[in-house]
């Protein structure tokens, strides 16, 4: 277990290192952010002396042990754009697409899970043939287009609800929440509805094809054999079953629930990370760009990890080898 | 489940409370809530020179001159000025102005702004570049000598923010710091003399300000706003859902397409004005052999006559009609009517007249056209990528063989740009000159080779006479003579085709008339607090 | 997933065939197989079928068969430009679903638009299916550092957002490569920015697929008489794994095509000279509250028609091919 544990750390920080050195490279190209920084009317000597203090002419390696050394530390330099510390910026921004990621996944789980245990166990009923198509044209479209046709339909026609930003909000310390007002909350359905879409469609057709799977393997026959109840057959052993790898697939659909949000929030005019990120390579705001790859790829290796060790855990046949068979 | 139902009626009696509470506050307030497409760089007077970031410096910080909505000048931090000789100028400085903080305003602060404002890291400096020396005469009394004759230092002075020495001072923020090293104060608090004042700043979520009660004008303002929320709305759409659902007061720009749709809504009003910057599209006139043709040895746009012929292919006035919907001057000068310098006489463009073009192309020995690509931003003006969509077929029709290489506006101002080396045979770029003189565009643009010209002369068009004029412009001093050298500077640059001037694009502010009672526009495109009033 | 796709066409042949009574047989074993069996049963899948079969046909047939020749930019007029469909009021029968802000049919357009995601989409998706297959095959069939090195590289690959990949590759090509080459280059950029972010699906299942056939008598025995693994990947564990790719393929070639159309509402994909189905959607949504509706409306069904039916028939064909849900 322990040298489990420690291999799988140190390919963590591998993993780390190695989205640092491409992401770091990658930002090299997005342009020059000088221009961005400087008004119309600065000198090319202004320019130059910039480009001098933001230490773009030194060498690629130098600036990449900089970037790991200062990272290391959690210090990410400052924005380009804002010129204020990265990690001050993410602290404030991480809050606003951690609640509306966190919306959209319960939105996800609580609407696709049923769904999918219904479309399941009622695999030819007409219903399920209806959610099946009806939620394959949800995700027909492009996030941007969900997005603004909310905002027309809710925001505009009926007037329901905000079309934009966060509504009232209130501070915690640092943390800035929304989910103490009723403004707070009416401004987050219309983008939580939009970046859960996707992922309640998934997670439904994943549910319906794990219970699938399970409702054809010998126990469960058994179980019926055994004269247990449909209910208790369904929802004690069946449903049961596929929640390993469901729980599996929504660790690992957070992240992309992240990358999504770029959408939802430039829709939406939505504080957080998403606009942020944006933003920053609009401005080639090179500090922020790289921290937040940083920050997604710590996220992710985070969460493969948990799901490793939780694998190791559930699943004694890893204990010899993992991966091979299963699902 | 009771745990649940625990926790739903917490959270909803806990919002209940905040909601009402808030409603209390807001309910006898005036509050102007307004929204733009991103928001301010930093709130350090010094630092950034960008439209929006301008706009919000003066609601906050004074000058010594203000520019007021139709360019002309008012004394602000000055009561009056006079010419003492040919470089030196007199200010009078005004008496009992405190800054935010409490503390008077006295010469000493506009010294040290200056001292400040032209540190090579400041961004502003350009402003205040033909300065040499603030002097101190006594408390309200300061001297200003120029390293020349000057023209249009009074033009240049609403570019110039006076910033508290002793505020400064104390929390060590002399040096203009960006980028790198540690943050900079200023560009996150602010303490002016200004007729607003900052309560909170959420970056790229909510700037709030309110009315500065000791400020020396106030009660004569004009404004009757009791707080200001400025928020960006990134995405054009949203912006005028906000706007149609009554959650903002007022945004700008309006997408032109929405411009008829929110007229018709009963409480929205769009106010359109023409804008200062002209849009314009340039030719590499300096290379040997076009980037787009290698291995050819030619550069068709140093012939006059290919750059007339683009000029005469391209119909202005579809492109206002059409993709402007109106919203546009097309133009045949590079300066908008209300810059120092513009002449009426020559705002003609270029006539619209494929055969002539055909013609000009088939003299030149291009008959069959050539190959160019189209460089042009896709979100930094007015429909900026619709345009070169629209200019395509008309250069298609005379036989150009023209592609689109549209992008976002850092990677295409670096392409364009020195960075890149002004890598670009055909692009289109937008100017508005800093000063509202024509000598700005002159060195910037039409002029090429010296230090201080052509930084975005990104064709590199070069006419040594254009060059000894805009010499003699920069130091001459009888307004008349000056006007003759522009207007045969520009007649010059006309006749070379050295750009193809394209127009003006027009302002368009959406505005809820039942929150709003008045608001002016400045061609500027930017909010001067001054100038809302709220019902 | 593991063991599904054993049809008896995947089987190798009798070696005296002849190449057309190859193509009879493996048909007539077509007609007989399970696959058309459900397929006959199953109205919404043959009318999937004959969708996107028509759409395809529609998009690259379109520059002999569409109204008006798009592509050609000196035939657009300003003048046309925002006219609503032939049937409502200031309409033009010449443009049957009116036109767009360049004076661009939209029907046209959209023929043409099609062409453009379907190749995006097509070509992202085979260099995805092309490069998970391989690396899937050799991760699971030498196992080893070699599988850990590759699953590290797809975890490292799943940290980026295939947005986020798409503009940073746009961003290099855009300024690494001499200038014009950057846009011709449009497409390659676009196809491997897509199909960066779809071979790790591919990749994981086959390595799993791989590591269940690896063990399997008939490998074993293969490599107990000495033949070449390469050649044993190749004939014998490529075919069984055939079945989840192209289910993968179906499903990830609509996840292409939207991927293309966000792309373009970034400001990231095909020039809007020559528009894509979402970089028509992508200007069309800007004049969604503006009253000219046709331009976003249409596209968008067009996208949705096309991504349902790819991805209903890629449903269809997972539950087909997995011998289990029969």
């Amino acid at each position: 277990m322990f040298a489990f544990v420690i291999q799988r750390l140190f390919q963590a920080i591998l993993v780390m290192l190695v989205v640092a050195f491409v992401s770091f490279s990658l930002f090299q190209f997005v342009g020059d952010p000088v221009n961005n920084m400087v008004g119309q009317d600065a000198t090319e000597e202004q320019r130059e002396a910039l480009r001098e203090r933001l230490g773009l002419n030194d060498s690629i390696p130098v600036q990449f042990m900089n970037f790991v050394g200062n990272a290391a530390q959690f210090q990410f330099g400052l924005s380009y754009r804002l010129g204020v510390p990265v990690e001050d910026i993410i602290a404030q921004r991480l809050p606003a697409t951690i609640e509306l990621v966190l919306v959209s996944a319960i939105i996800a789980l609580a609407v696709g899970v049923p769904m999918g245990v219904y479309t399941g166990l009622n695999r030819n009923s007409p219903i399920s043939k209806l959610f099946l198509t009806v939620s394959l044209i949800g995700i027909s479209l492009p996030t941007f287009l969900i997005g603004i046709l909310l905002i027309l339909i809710f925001g505009v026609w009926l007037s329901w609800l905000p079309t934009f930003g966060r509504g009232g909000t209130i501070d915690f310390g640092w943390w800035e929440t929304s989910f103490l007002t009723v403004q707070g909350w009416r401004s987050l359905i219309l983008p939580s509805i939009t970046l859960a879409l996707f992922q309640l469609t998934l997670i439904m057709r994943l549910v319906r094809a794990e219970m699938l799977e399970v409702l054809r393997t010998d126990y469960v026959k058994f179980a019926r054999a055994r004269g247990l109840s449909n209910r208790a057959i369904n929802f004690g052993h069946a449903l049961k079953n596929t929640l390993v790898p469901v729980i599996t697939i929504i660790g690992l659909q957070i992240g992309s629930l992240l990358a999504f949000s770029i959408i939802t929030e430039t829709v939406f005019a939505w504080p957080g990370m998403g606009l942020l990120i944006i933003q920053a390579i609009q401005f080639a705001d090179i500090p922020v760009m790289s921290s937040y790859l940083v920050l997604i790829a710590l996220f992710f290796v985070i969460i493969n990890l948990i799901v490793d060790l939780l694998y190791y855990v559930v699943d004694p046949r890893l204990r010899v080898e993992r991966g091979g068979g299963g699902h | 489940m009771r745990y649940r139902l625990g926790l739903v009626a917490a959270v909803a009696a806990v919002a209940a409370l905040t909601l009402s509470s808030a409603q209390d506050a807001q309910a006898q307030d005036k509050v102007f809530r307004y929204a733009t497409t991103g928001d301010v760089l930093g709130l350090d007077p010094h630092s950034n020179n960008e439209g929006p970031t301008n706009t919000m410096k003066g609601n906050i910080y004074g000058m010594l001159i203000h520019r007021k909505p139709d360019l002309s000048l008012e004394p602000d931090l000055a009561v009056s000025w006079e010419n003492v000789d040919e470089v030196t100028w007199r200010f009078a400085l005004r008496e009992g102005v405190t800054f935010h903080n409490g503390n008077p305003f006295t010469a000493d602060d506009v010294v040290y702004s200056f001292q400040r404002q032209s540190q090579e890291t400041s961004d502003m400096s350009f402003a205040i570049a033909t300065i040499e020396e603030v002097r101190k005469v006594d408390d309200y009394t300061v001297e200003i000598v120029t390293n020349g004759p000057d023209p249009i230092l009074l033009l240049n002075m609403p570019n110039f923010y006076i910033m508290d020495q002793e505020w400064v001072e104390e929390n060590n923020a002399f040096e203009v710091v960006r980028g790198a090293g540690q943050t900079n104060f200023p560009n996150l608090n602010a303490n002016g003399t200004g007729p607003f004042r900052v309560v909170e700043w959420v970056q790229d979520n909510r700037l709030v300000l309110e009315p500065f009660e000791d400020h020396w004008n106030a009660g004569n303002l004009m404004t009757n706003i009791d707080r200001a929320v400025l928020t960006p709305i990134p995405n054009d759409a949203t912006r005028v859902a906000a706007l149609l659902s009554g959650e903002i007061d007022m945004m700008y720009p309006v997408p032109l397409q929405d411009v008829p749709r929110l007229q018709n809504e009963a409480n929205v009003d769009v106010l359109e004005g023409p804008e200062l910057r002209t849009i314009f599209l340039g030719f590499d006139q300096w290379r040997d052999e076009l980037l787009d043709m290698p291995g050819t040895g030619q550069n068709p746009f140093k012939d006059q006559r290919v750059r007339a012929a683009f000029a005469h292919a391209i119909d202005l006035q579809a492109i206002q009609r059409v993709v402007m919907r109106g919203a546009s001057t097309p133009t045949g000068l590079m300066v908008a009517p209300g810059i120092n310098g513009f002449v009426e006489d020559l705002n003609t463009p270029y006539e619209y007249n494929p055969e002539k073009s055909r013609e000009l192309l088939a003299e030149a020995g291009y008959g069959d056209g050539f190959p160019v690509t189209l460089d042009c931003p896709n979100d930094r003006y007015v429909n900026d990528e619709p345009i070169c969509n629209a200019v395509i077929p008309m250069l298609e029709r005379v036989g150009i063989d023209v592609s689109l290489n549209a992008q976002t506006k850092s990677l295409h101002f670096n392409k364009i740009g020195r960075a890149e080396g002004n890598n670009t045979s055909f692009f289109m770029l937008g100017w508005t000159p800093g000063s509202y003189d024509s000598l700005n565009p002159l060195m910037q643009l039409m002029t090429t080779g010296a230090p201080g010209h052509g930084d975005w002369n990104s064709g590199r068009y070069d006419n040594p006479q254009v060059m000894a004029l805009a010499e003699q412009i920069k130091t001459e001093m009888d307004p008349e003579a000056r006007q003759a050298m522009i207007t045969e500077a520009f007649q010059i640059h006309q006749d070379d085709v050295g750009h193809i001037p394209l127009h003006q694009q027009a302002l368009a502010w959406g505005v809820r008339t039942d929150t709003v009672a008045e608001i002016i526009q400045r061609p500027f495109n930017d909010v001067d607090l001054r100038y809302v009033v709220m019902q | 997933m593991a063991e599904m796709a054993r049809e008896p066409s995947q089987q190798p042949t009798a070696p005296e065939l002849t190449l057309v009574g190859k193509v009879v047989d493996g048909w007539s074993r077509f007609l007989d197989s399970d696959v058309f069996y459900s397929f006959k049963r199953s109205p919404l899948i043959i009318v999937a079928f004959a969708v996107t079969v028509l759409l395809i046909l529609g998009a690259f047939l379109a520059p002999w068969i569409a109204p008006h020749d798009t592509t050609n930019m000196a035939s657009l007029n300003l003048m046309d430009a925002f006219k609503p469909p032939a049937w409502s009021v200031g309409g033009d029968g010449s443009f049957l679903l009116g036109t767009d802000d360049q004076g661009r049919d939209m029907l046209s357009g959209i023929m043409f638009g099609m062409q453009a995601s379907l190749v995006i989409g097509f070509a992202s998706v085979a260099l995805a299916a092309i490069v998970g297959t391989i690396l899937g095959l050799i991760s699971g069939y030498v196992g080893g550092r070699v599988d850990s090195v590759i699953m590290r590289v797809a975890d490292v690959q799943l940290t980026f957002p295939a947005i986020l990949i798409a503009l940073l590759i746009d961003g290099i090509v855009g300024s690494v490569l001499p200038r014009n080459t950057a846009e011709e280059l449009t497409y390659p950029v676009l196809i491997l920015a897509i199909a960066s972010s779809l071979w790790v699906n591919f990749a994981r299942t086959v390595r799993g697929s791989t590591l269940v056939e690896k063990n399997r008598e008939y490998v074993q025995a293969a490599k107990v008489i000495g033949i070449h693994p390469t050649l044993i990947m190749v004939r014998h564990v490529l075919p069984n794994v055939m079945g989840p790719v192209l289910v993968i393929a179906t499903l990830s070639l609509a996840l292409a095509i939207l991927t293309e159309a966000t792309l373009s509402f970034l400001g990231v994909g095909i020039p809007s000279s020559e528009p894509s189905l979402g970089t028509l959607i992508r200007i069309g949504q800007e004049y969604l509250f503006s009253g000219e509706w046709w331009m976003t409306i249409f596209p968008g069904i067009a996208l949705v028609i096309l991504v349902l039916a790819v991805n209903l028939l890629g449903d269809w064909l997972r539950d087909a091919l997995n011998p289990k849900l029969r």
